[in-house]
């Protein structure tokens, strides 16, 4: 599944980030294949998510996190 | 005397770095521009042991080396030019205890520039809170650098760091990360080409769009046997040179770094549970900008009374102790009055820009960026258009300047153009003198009518941004890739220190800044009210006398009526009167036309234009407030300044493009006149009618 489906609460690890479609400043704040990534909180109409990706808190648009494919670990 | 050691303060955004700038240089700072551009510069010196002096440059925060906006150009472009006399002797790395990981990337990268360099881990008072531990040596040891654990918030560690800094030739440049391990083939194709140049910098030539004087892009294109590859190819190098550099940094800090997550607390989600909350996160943004605006019009009036009248007699003391002449008239009536116009804000700006950097010094801004990037994106803006549109309230300058971390080109072009329809401050100027003279004192609910005008004032600024944001957002037709990344950093509490230094130098720049402007227009404006051509201004005295020569006249009130008649027939009046069948059916007279005229290059000329004009030939010590208030309407009659005048040059103002400054800025952001030009024209046409409207329905 990808990023953006992910429910706050929910931890999960990255799998697999589509490099063209995410800028290199994501991929240097942490978002890389392998780490954690957590939904802390959420925009009205869920629309940007509040993450914590590796201990970096940050937040990015829905269209960005569709890019971003994950797998739920707990929650 | 050994030459000073000049060294290069780098970090990510909120790492705290020009916190530990402020601890190193104190006061011995000064903040300029780069030449050419528009960044801010800001650079100090510090004493260190045995008589050794630093020359500190506080560079633009950035994530990495990877520029993606102007002022992170500025980084690599210093970092690359050996033969810029700014190119440090030692580079200070600044990171976050917190998240040493994501901060060890660009420390990683500037070693490999084999620049000397020392790491600083600032906010080490957090660690126990935290859970943290550091193997410092191990650390030192695998990065190959020194360590300077320090706490600005607890003066800790500078000493040390200083040390660190006057010892910088001890300090090892072997590089983190073999850069030929991105891709072998590729980088022995480029040590081919290239013998003598550091692969590292090559890559990083290469990769950015940047000027680096001698090794620019087309001479590494000129080379025919080496062929540099696609920007997709780059892209996928880049990503995986940075999960290298991560490679390196996890096994470091695997040793270096343990982190009990029992005993971590984490105050920040348990904050922004409510600090972002659907509903209370807007409302608490509500009431965070209502407390502003109440505190910015109450807890500013005492000074401002005090600096108010305090002009009117020192004009008037210049007048009764100088010899009379030109030159002191020129002082009592053209310079002191047209000064005492800009002082008297300083109380209110520097109110505006407190409020403003505890906003952003708090980390609070990021969660406004948040709040409001779905709503803003409605209207064709992004999130982060709110830091300008905020910050716009103190001034469109550094508003438009901070539009630069936008990703998208559309959202930034429409934020640079709708950002000076927010109230900046200097209109603050001319809303509270008009708001003083022509809105009743009563109260609301408990809050006064005045403040609450003001407030009104306000959102219509926002609003008239808003509305048009989303009428260029349907005209322009700009496809342009979106990217949104924030940082939502841990809040702090605001450093003194810090809040103190940002508000001193804001407000000085802009007492400065303007204050220049305004003497120069005060000068010119006396001098075109105190001389006139032909009869009517030369006798004026024989004319009024005969004139009322039959209705007896005390002598005070003669003297007044050949006052006005000179003006009248100066060249001021005389251009003012050719104006002002364009302007009266707004209501206003010659005088306040000339006020407007002089205001096109910067709004808080205004005030001190009236208060020029009307001080030119007035004997008596009276307030700007009070000569407004006793103006007559000549055609009308009543006080000049009545409810509809007063309501139709508010919104004049509100709408009208009236900063040459700001039109200057607009030009070097959008790199056109095509765009300046559009404001000056549409805002300053919609102002008018908007203004014609308003006096015509309520007069």
């Amino acid at each position: 599944m990808t990023l953006a489906e992910l429910k706050r609460g929910q931890q999960g690890t990255i799998k697999d980030v589509s490099s063209i479609h995410i800028p290199l400043k994501l991929l240097e704040m942490g978002c890389l294949p392998g780490n954690s990534v957590e939904l802390v909180q959420v925009a009205p109409f869920a629309d940007p998510m509040y993450l914590n990706i590796n201990g970096s808190h940050l937040a990015i648009r829905k269209e960005t996190a569709v890019h971003i494919i994950i797998e739920v670990i707990n929650g | 005397m050994a030459k000073q050691i000049n060294v290069a303060l780098i970090g990510n955004p909120n790492t705290g770095k020009t916190s530990v700038f402020n601890a190193l240089t104190g006061l011995n700072q000064k903040v300029g521009n780069y030449p050419g551009i528009t960044v801010e510069k800001k650079e100090g010196i510090c004493k260190l042991p045995r008589g050794v002096k630093a020359h500190i440059i506080d560079l633009p925060g950035t994530y990495s080396l990877n520029a993606s906006s102007l002022d992170e150009n500025v980084v690599i472009e210093l970092l690359l030019n050996k033969n810029d006399k700014d190119f440090p002797d030692v580079a200070v790395v600044v990171s976050d205890v917190e998240n040493l990981k994501r901060n060890l990337l660009l420390f990683t990268q500037i070693k490999d520039l084999e620049i000397p360099s020392i790491l600083v881990i600032n906010m080490s008072d957090r660690m126990a809170y935290k859970g943290i531990s550091l193997d410092i040596d191990y650390l030192e040891q695998q990065l190959e650098t020194k360590i300077a654990l320090i706490s600005t918030r607890k003066n800790k560690g500078i000493g040390e760091l200083k040390e660190l800094i006057a010892n910088y030739k001890d300090l090892s440049t072997k590089p983190c990360l073999n850069a030929s391990s991105i891709d072998e083939d590729y980088f022995n194709n480029l040590r081919k080409a290239f013998p003598n140049q550091l692969l590292y910098k090559l890559w990083l030539v290469i990769t950015q769009d940047v000027n680096f004087g001698k090794t620019d892009r087309n001479t590494i294109d000129a080379v025919s046997d080496f062929k540099t590859k696609t920007k997709a190819d780059l892209k996928r190098l880049q990503q995986k040179e940075t999960i290298k550099r991560y490679q390196f940094i996890n096994n470091t800090l695997k040793k270096g770094q343990t982190i009990d997550l029992a005993s971590a607390k984490d105050l920040r989600v348990k904050l922004d549970r409510i600090l972002t909350h659907k509903v209370w996160g807007y409302l608490i943004f509500g009431i965070i900008l209502l407390t502003i605006f109440q505190a910015i019009y109450d807890w500013a009036q005492i000074p401002m009374e005090l600096i108010d009248s305090a002009f009117a007699s020192l004009s008037e003391w210049t007048k009764n102790t100088l010899p009379d002449g030109a030159f002191t008239s020129l002082i009592a009536e053209g310079i002191i009055p047209g000064l005492g116009g800009i002082v008297i804000f300083i109380p209110q700006i520097a109110f505006l820009f407190l409020f403003i950097s505890i906003l952003e010094e708090s980390g609070y801004m990021s969660r406004v960026v948040f709040l409001m990037d779905r709503i803003m994106r409605r209207f064709g803006l992004s999130g982060k258009s709110v830091v300008p549109l905020i910050s716009g309230t103190a001034c469109a300058i550094p508003a438009i300047m901070a539009t630069r971390n936008i990703e998208s080109w559309k959202e930034r072009l429409i934020t640079i153009l709708v950002t000076p329809f927010t109230t900046c401050s200097a209109r603050l100027p001319v809303y509270l003198i008009i708001i003083e003279l022509v809105i009743p004192e009563g109260r609301f609910l408990g809050l006064g009518y005045q403040p609450l005008t003001l407030m009104l004032l306000y959102l219509i600024g926002f609003g008239a941004a808003v509305g048009s944001a989303w009428i260029l957002n349907k005209i322009l037709k700009i496809r342009s890739k979106t990217f949104f990344v924030v940082e939502m950093p841990n809040y702090k509490l605001p450093l003194f220190k810090n809040v103190a230094l940002t508000v001193l130098e804001k407000t000085k720049a802009f007492v400065f800044g303007a204050g220049k402007i305004i003497l120069a227009i005060s000068i010119i404006l006396w001098f075109l009210a105190s001389y006139g051509p032909g009869e009517q201004f030369n006798n004026a005295d024989t004319i009024v006398t005969e004139q009322f020569a039959s209705e007896n006249l005390s002598e005070d009130e003669l003297q007044q009526k050949i006052a006005s008649h000179k003006l009248e027939h100066s060249f001021i009046g005389i251009t003012g009167r050719a104006i002002e069948p364009a302007i009266r059916p707004l209501g206003y007279d010659w005088k306040i036309g000339i006020a407007i005229v002089s205001s096109f290059a910067a709004r808080e000329v205004f005030v001190g234009t009236l208060a020029t004009i009307y001080s030119v030939g007035s004997d008596e010590e009276e307030t700007i407030k009070n000569r407004m208030a006793g103006e007559v309407n000549p055609i009308l009659g009543g006080p000049l300044f009545n409810f509809a005048s007063g309501i139709s040059l508010l919104l004049f103002y509100a709408f009208a493009m009236q900063c040459m400054s700001t039109l200057a800025i607009v030009k070097r952001e959008t790199n056109s006149w095509k765009w300046p030009m559009y404001q000056l024209v549409i805002m300053s046409a919609f102002a008018y009618l908007v203004a014609l409207a308003a006096f015509q329905m309520l007069k």
